[in-house]
Parts: C-alpha cells; sequence; structure tokens
C-alpha cells in the first residue's frame, strides 16, 4: 500500500522529485493531452517494472541498463503503434512525445532503483502508484493551464473569449509548475 | 538467487535474447496494429475531404493524383465526383514551408473553376493561441477574414497589411503563420489551374 500511495504525494515523481521535466512541460496544453501521456506513461512503468523484476536476477550486472532501456523501449513502440492504430487523435496531439516516453528519467529510475530490487507484484504497484502519480501531476497540470490560457477544461468552454495566452506557451508552463510544486510542499508539511 | 556473473558469455547472451524477444514482440504488434493504423489514416484523410467538398459520391481517396508545384513541393489532388459522375469540385492536399515553425499541411477544397469551398488545416507546428487560430480564422466572416467562396484568379490571396495589394486580413499577432497558411492555399490552386490546362480545359 506504502509502495503505491508514495507516488501520490511524499514521492510524486513530478512535483517532489522533479523528474520527467520534458514530457511535463511540454504536452500539457490541455488537460487531455496531460492525462493521455500520464497513462500512456503509466502502462510503460507498470509493464517494464513487472518484465524488469521477472529478469533481474538473470541480468548481469554490467548490462543491465541497457537490458532495460530495450525492454522499456519495446513497450514504449507498443503503446506507440496501439495508439496509433486505436486513438489516432490523440496520437496526433502527443506525437512527438511519445517515443520521448524512452528517455523519461522516470521510466529508467523506477526500473533500476526499486524493480531491480524487488518482487514482481511491489515492482507493479510501485509502477501503478508513480505513473498514476506522475499522470495525476500532469492532469492537474494541464488543467491549470488549459482554464487559464483558454478558458476552457477537458475541451469544455467555461468562458467565452481566449484566457491568457502565456499559460498555453512555454513560459506558463513554467510558471503553474512552480506553483502547483509550492502548493505541494505546503501540504506535505502539515 | 543471487545475480549471474558479468562474464563475457553471460552479457552477450542476455542482450541476444532481450533484443530478441524485444524484436519479436515489436514485430508481432506491428502485424496486428498495421491494418488498422493504415485504416485509421484513411478515415482521417477521407473525413477532410467530406468536410471541404462535401456530398460526393465517388471515393476520392481511390483516384488520388499526385502533383508536384513549380517550386518542388509535393501536392496531392483528389477529385469529388456527384453519383453522376460528373465533377463537383476537388480535395487538394498542400503544404507549405514558410509556417513559423516548419511545415504546414492543408487540404483545400476547390469548385472546378478555382473558388475556395472550405479547407482543414491537418498538421502544423504553429504557436498555441496564436498561429493554431489558423484552424477557424479565414472561415470566419468578419471584415476580410474569410477566404470561403473567393476565387484566387480574381482575389488577391495575400496578407492585406503587406502592401502587395492583399485582400485578406491575417490572425491577429500570427502574420507570418497567416502568410504561410495562404501560401499554401495559393499554391493549391496554381497547381489545380495548371493541371488543368495541361489537361485541356477544365478537368472531367
Amino acid at each position: 500500500m506504502k509502495n503505491f500511495t508514495k507516488g501520490f504525494l511524499t514521492e510524486n515523481p513530478v512535483l517532489v522529485l522533479l523528474l520527467g521535466m520534458c514530457p511535463t512541460l511540454g504536452v500539457t496544453t490541455s488537460a487531455m493531452n496531460g492525462l493521455g501521456m500520464g497513462l500512456a506513461t503509466t502502462f510503460v512503468l507498470v509493464a517494464s517494472n513487472v518484465v524488469v523484476s521477472l529478469v533481474k536476477d538473470l541480468i548481469p550486472g554490467k548490462v543491465r541498463i541497457p537490458s532495460f532501456i530495450v525492454i522499456i523501449a519495446s513497450f514504449v513502440t507498443i503503446v506507440e503503434l496501439l495508439m496509433q492504430a486505436y486513438m489516432p487523435a490523440l496520437f496526433d496531439s502527443l506525437g512527438l512525445f511519445i517515443p520521448l516516453i524512452v528517455v523519461n528519467c522516470i521510466v529508467l529510475g523506477r526500473a533500476e532503483a526499486f524493480a531491480s530490487k524487488n518482487n514482481v507484484a511491489s515492482s507493479a504497484v510501485d509502477g501503478l502508484g508513480m505513473g498514476l502519480g506522475f499522470a495525476f501531476a500532469l492532469t492537474m497540470l494541464g488543467s491549470i493551464r488549459e482554464i487559464l490560457g483558454g478558458g476552457a477544461i477537458f475541451g469544455m468552454k467555461l468562458i467565452a473569449g481566449d484566457g491568457i495566452l502565456v499559460f498555453i506557451l512555454a513560459p506558463g508552463a513554467f510558471i503553474a509548475l512552480g506553483y502547483l510544486i509550492a502548493l505541494i510542499q505546503k501540504l506535505r508539511k502539515v | 538467487m543471487a545475480q549471474k556473473e558479468s562474464n563475457f558469455l553471460n552479457m552477450f547472451l542476455t542482450l541476444l535474447v532481450i533484443t530478441g524477444v524485444a524484436a519479436l514482440a515489436l514485430g508481432g504488434v506491428y502485424t496486428v496494429t498495421k491494418a488498422p493504423i493504415e485504416a485509421a489514416k484513411k478515415a482521417k484523410q477521407e473525413a477532410a475531404i467530406q468536410m471541404v467538398v462535401p456530398g460526393f459520391a465517388n471515393k476520392p481517396g481511390d483516384e488520388a493524383i499526385e502533383l508536384t508545384s513549380d517550386d518542388g513541393l509535393p501536392l496531392k489532388l483528389f477529385p469529388a465526383r456527384d453519383a453522376s459522375g460528373a465533377l463537383i469540385g476537388v480535395a487538394m492536399e498542400t503544404v507549405t514551408m514558410k509556417g513559423f515553425s516548419g511545415e504546414i499541411k492543408v487540404m483545400v477544397g476547390f469548385k472546378p473553376d478555382g473558388e475556395v469551398i472550405n479547407y482543414q488545416v491537418l498538421e502544423h507546428k504553429e504557436t498555441p493561441g496564436l498561429g493554431t487560430k489558423m484552424a477557424d480564422w479565414f472561415k470566419t466572416d468578419v471584415k476580410k477574414q474569410s477566404i470561403l467562396g473567393k476565387n484566387p484568379s480574381n482575389t488577391n490571396f495575400t496578407v492585406s497589411k503587406d502592401g502587395t495589394g492583399g485582400e485578406v486580413d491575417a490572425i491577429t499577432a500570427a502574420t507570418i503563420s497567416s502568410r504561410a497558411f495562404l501560401d499554401a492555399v495559393t499554391r493549391a490552386h496554381k497547381a489545380f489551374m495548371d493541371y488543368q490546362t495541361k489537361q485541356g480545359g477544365q478537368l472531367q
């Protein structure tokens, strides 16, 4: 249980560990993109954590990183193909960032730091918790940016007009992320 | 169980097996998803053609003609016909390199005489909130924004504030994207007209 919940608050990959900033800042222009990216990453995390914890004893220590990368890259490619086939609209908006899950340090980080030292069940739970924590952070950030920048959430218009443009652009991602991290820090203290 | 020793044979075999299994898995998934990916792409193209030249009864995707613009960019022409086989218009898949951040792909529908019916932006990398407005801007009938129902043969499809006699208003704060968009439309129109001339009169 602790393995699951830590991904949300105490060890949230984005808001506490500050890992995976590239997809975080890049795709969160809307809540839907953030959620889609988060769930794709969750799938890769769970799958690669399970496989890594299964084969950890069979892999010689010196080639474990290349082995993990091959495992992760395979799952990312599978996600990419599936998304392209069955969710073309989402694939169009996430496009470039799906292959980049391979180099997302959260995925390799969990494989190396957790899955290669723990059993299958707790690795799967760890991957799920971390992945959902990542998805949660990205959806939050995407919602904030969509509300402030476009006056909408999940594509539904809340107010007429354009909103504050800067929040859709890159600087807005940094500003919103900064305040979100500050809020989480505050929540963790109490 | 203790971790395996890192000697040459162990490392070699491990990596060989892992890459082999990965290759098999990817090959399998690729085979399964190949048809749906093709179908999704085709459906998207069909939907875009449906939007820019509504009311056709043929399969424009199967009659596609590949053209090359004067400056060497690839264009595609999709003839749209009604039930009797008469041409009601064409959808042109066109491209420009003049975008604010790279390529912009647009599907434009023309009547046989070259009048713009509708358009849809297929791919772009323009600034969110500024250049992305082109998806609707040139359809909105405010001032001189709209290009629908106009013919590039007798209307100057350049940005009005450029001082070149342009008759289309650019997107506020996204003039470069606007110029690029109009460039794509003009290129499609020219290629379509040239193609008709080459075929000797209006396309049937």
